[in-house]
């Protein structure tokens, strides 16, 4: 029963984790860039969530919609103000700004709420699922979080696949030339894809904080980068290699926290990436890519 | 014994039969041009002949010696050296290190007597600039030793990497579209370097060009490619004047 | 020629007199107590991240491989530089010879990590290859928090569990304590050291440069499949560069071990956010500009001290700055600006002459 419970619990890390990757893998491929300050938007979302909840006292899902409307404004600006500016100059270029931008996030909140941890209420209000006559119990959290993921998921692939704006995107992610000479405004583009990773973060932020509730300045940032990893581990610009990506990452992480040894779990999670990339060099769902002699 | 000889070599991509069953000779000192139209599988022949590509089936004999299924680095010390059709030079040095980085092998010190300045890496830096300079006289690039080669003009970038494949001392020089995007004085002058450069060097080369007034200005045989396949062989003038060739190009 | 050879010369000379004079002017300072405590702890701090930038350009300018697991290489310096000078602490009683010894040390075990972790990593490109030697320097951070190492009359004993079941006898001695790691490596890293081994980088990085293998190594970086063409070893350079570079991490690495009493390797010390901020030096000096590095790494380090009036605001001055340098450096529009900017000053200044 135990293993089941670990399990569960890490898939539902991996959800998030899988939400969080989403982010990242449409602006890498929509905009060719690792958004480096992806991570963080989470923490401003838990930290609009905490502001509105804790200190003002709204209810918790009106703590969420003010969290997820405040991250995609945030996004959309960030991209219009510090990103834009540098399309089409060198990558690095734009990976060093990502990372300006990231430690300009962490600092302001380090400004406004302080270095010390704070006690996130859970968004989730519904009761514990018991099963099997108590012996295994799943939170109302982890629940709430696999079926979010899931239905996001399915959501987005529709948006892309039915939808103008998403068929855009995906000529956009596909040729940025081509797609501009079919008169796709690609700027818009790009900025809708940023609002929603902004507006996934967001809701990345609420769950994992529900989850585990002590929030810093710095709580986005770890798991910003797991998520990125679970996102290259997937195969990164894939909406399917992101879901696959995150959930994997999230059992492997929390089985062998409780098997092997909590301490190197982020060194396993990392190994496994490593020989997933030496085996697939563009992730399990990535497209390879050959280069023309 | 021939430079070269290609016997029925073949590859595919996915289904595509990209070549298939290439057969070629080409004597030492001959200027041996391949053509056929867009998509016809020169390049790829190329690719197989340095190594880009392995082949399916086939045998590549390098003055005798078999190079089948050789690495690029090793097919180049064998003795073959190219160029690219979109040209492909080191942009960021200059134009002596472009020729410079052709001496590699033949010219050589080690990482360490290069850090700790030894004598031998002033004796050995000093015969690659003079024997760079002296093929960059030979393209009229010695003017422009110290440009950077994203900074010289289109039709002086792929004089520069001639010089570069040249500068590895090659025995069959391969050259991708020499005359691509070249006006009809850069390419008369090109012509007379590529003759040059036959006479002077001894070499044996093997070009794919699409301007006619070159292919049929310099070379003395030509082999013509179409879907893959041969399509016929032989003497310059007699190939030109081939009904199939010019169906080939022009359609029916 | 010699014009281009002499304007090589006269460009590093620049560079290293620039290091010498800025020892000599710091050395008066400190003779004279002109310099405030601050700013002498500051002084070490400052050429090891100058050798980090340094070394990492050799990979992200020189070849042009993005690496986010520099601090990494810093770390195996570190620990195996600070395991030696502790476990050779009774053998050799000079600590100038034990810094001395576990620089080569430190230097050697870095390099071959390179060497290792770059044969299977440099088979891949771009992101990908970043993102992989980020997920190494974080292994390798989170292995050495679980290493437990002592020694006593029987030789080293090792586990990854904890100190009681390393099983020593009554003469043991703990000296990789896991989350703790090293303690009581004396402190004997010095300016003058430091200025030293920024020196020898320097040596080392701007020869390599200037020689056939730095150039094989540039023509890897411009056109892989051209270089290949010409002959030259894609992957013997691509590992000679990435291991150098380790290498010159790993001095880094001994060079701060010895300058903390206590070495622990924590995401503080080690993490990827010390891989970023050797990049953002890196970036900001320049892509292949080894003086540029040098500057960077001085004026971003200095920067966050220099503001320290600011207090609360000077990390969020330190971000704006970042993002600011780095849209003025790189925007199309700002560089067009700044064009239009100086043919301005220029027309004005020659009608002031006319």
């Amino acid at each position: 029963m135990s293993f089941l419970s670990y399990l569960i619990n890490g898939i539902s890390l991996g959800s998030i984790y899988a939400i969080i990757a989403l982010g990242y893998t449409m602006v890498y491929g929509i905009a060719k860039m690792l958004n480096f300050a992806h991570g963080d938007i989470i923490m401003v979302g838990a930290f609009a969530i905490f502001t509105m909840v804790s200190t003002l006292g709204f209810p918790p899902i009106a703590g969420v919609l003010f969290a997820v409307v405040f991250c995609t404004i945030l996004g959309v600006t960030i991209e219009r103000v510090a990103y834009r500016p540098l399309r089409g100059t060198s990558k690095l270029a734009v990976l060093i700004t990502a990372i300006g931008v990231s430690y300009l996030l962490q600092n302001l909140a380090l400004l406004i709420f302080g270095s010390n941890s704070h006690q996130f209420t859970s968004v989730v209000t519904l009761p514990n699922l018991k099963l099997a006559d108590g012996a295994l119990t799943i939170s109302s959290v982890t629940i709430v979080t696999i079926v979010s993921c899931v239905v996001i998921i399915i959501a987005l692939m529709m948006f892309i696949n039915k939808t103008k704006v998403g068929q855009a995107m995906l000529a956009v992610s596909e040729d940025t030339g081509a797609a501009t000479l079919m008169g796709i405004d690609v700027n818009r583009t790009i900025a809708i894809t940023f609002a929603i990773g902004s507006a996934l973060a967001a809701i990345a932020g609420a769950l994992l904080c529900s989850a585990y509730p002590s929030l810093t300045p710095y709580t986005g940032s770890m798991p910003g980068i797991k998520a990125f990893v679970a996102a290259v581990f997937g195969g990164i610009g894939s909406i399917p290699g992101a879901f696959i990506g995150g959930v994997l990452l999230g059992v492997i992480e929390n089985l062998s926290k409780a098997y092997i040894s909590s301490q190197l779990s982020d060194a396993i999670v990392f190994s496994v990436l490593i020989i997933v990339l030496l085996v697939r060099p563009t992730g399990i769902l990535g497209r390879q890519i050959n280069e023309k002699v | 014994m021939a430079m070269l000889e290609v016997k029925s070599l073949s590859i595919s991509f996915g289904g595509l039969r990209a070549v298939d069953d290439f057969n070629v000779v080409i004597e030492k000192g001959q200027l041996y041009g391949m053509i056929g139209p867009n998509g016809a599988g020169k390049t790829t022949v190329f690719n197989l002949l340095t190594g880009v590509y392995k082949p399916d089936t086939g045998k590549i004999l390098l003055d005798g010696k078999d190079i089948t299924g050789k690495r690029t680095i090793e097919i180049n010390q064998a003795g073959i050296a190219r160029t690219f059709q979109n040209i492909r030079l080191f942009k960021e040095l200059s134009v002596l290190d472009n020729v410079k980085a052709g001496l590699h092998n033949h010219h050589t010190y080690s990482t360490l007597e290069g850090i700790l300045r030894l004598p031998r890496y002033y004796r050995v830096e000093k015969e690659m600039d003079e024997r760079a300079m002296e093929l960059l006289k030979v393209f009229d690039l010695d003017g422009e030793y110290d440009y950077k080669a994203s900074n010289l003009p289109y039709g002086k970038q792929r004089k520069l990497e001639i010089a570069r494949a040249l500068a590895t001392d090659p025995k069959l020089l391969l050259l991708d579209e020499p005359a691509a995007g070249m006006n009809p004085n850069e390419t008369a002058e090109l012509m007379d370097t590529i003759r040059f450069v036959r006479d002077h060097f001894d070499m044996t080369i093997l070009l794919i060009e699409h301007d006619m007034k070159l292919v049929s200005g310099i070379c003395e045989r030509l082999t013509v490619l179409n879907f893959g396949q041969v399509l016929t062989e032989g003497e310059t003038a007699q190939v030109l004047n081939d009904s199939r060739v010019i169906t080939a190009y022009l359609g029916e | 020629m010699k014009k281009t050879k002499n304007k090589i010369r006269i460009q590093n000379l620049i560079t290293y007199g620039m290091v010498i004079a800025a020892w000599v002017i710091i050395e008066i300072l400190i003779q004279t107590g002109h310099i405030s405590s601050l700013l002498k702890g500051l002084l070490v701090p400052l050429c090891i991240y100058a050798i980090l930038a340094v070394s990492l350009n050799l990979t992200v300018g020189i070849l042009g491989e993005l690496s986010l697991g520099h601090a990494g290489f810093m770390c195996v310096g570190a620990f195996s530089g600070a395991f030696f000078t502790n476990v050779a602490a009774d053998a050799i009683p000079s600590t100038g010879v034990r810094l001395f010894i576990a620089l080569l040390i430190g230097a050697v075990t870095a390099g071959i990590f390179g060497l290792l972790i770059g044969i299977p990593v440099l088979r891949l490109k771009g992101d990908y290859l970043a993102i992989v030697t980020l997920a190494f320097g974080e292994i390798i951070k989170n292995l050495i928090n679980t290493f437990y190492i002592g020694i006593d009359s029987s030789g080293l004993h090792f586990s990854i569990k904890d100190t009681m079941s390393l099983g020593m006898d009554e003469t043991g001695v703990v000296i990789i304590k896991g989350p703790q790691g090293i303690t009581g490596t004396p402190k004997a890293a010095t300016f003058t050291i430091g200025i030293i081994l920024l020196l020898i980088t320097l040596v080392i990085v701007l020869n390599l440069i200037h020689s056939r293998t730095g150039r094989a190594i540039m023509s890897i970086r411009d056109n892989r499949i051209a270089a290949e063409s010409i002959g030259i070893n894609v992957t013997k350079y691509k590992l000679m560069a990435f291991s150098i570079s380790a290498a010159l991490a790993g001095v880094a690495g001994v060079l701060y071990a010895h300058n903390l009493s206590s070495l622990a390797a924590t995401t503080n010390n080690f993490g990827y956010n010390k891989s970023i901020m050797i990049l953002v030096f890196v970036v900001l000096g320049g892509l292949g500009s080894v003086r540029g590095s040098v500057i960077a790494a001085v004026v971003l380090t200095l920067l966050p001290e220099l503001l320290r009036g600011l207090n609360d605001y000077r990390m969020l001055i330190y971000a704006i700055v970042l993002i600011v340098m780095m849209i003025f450096n790189s925007s199309p529009k700002a560089i067009a600006m700044r064009a239009v900017l100086r043919e301005r000053f220029m027309s004005k200044k020659t009608k002031e002459a006319a």
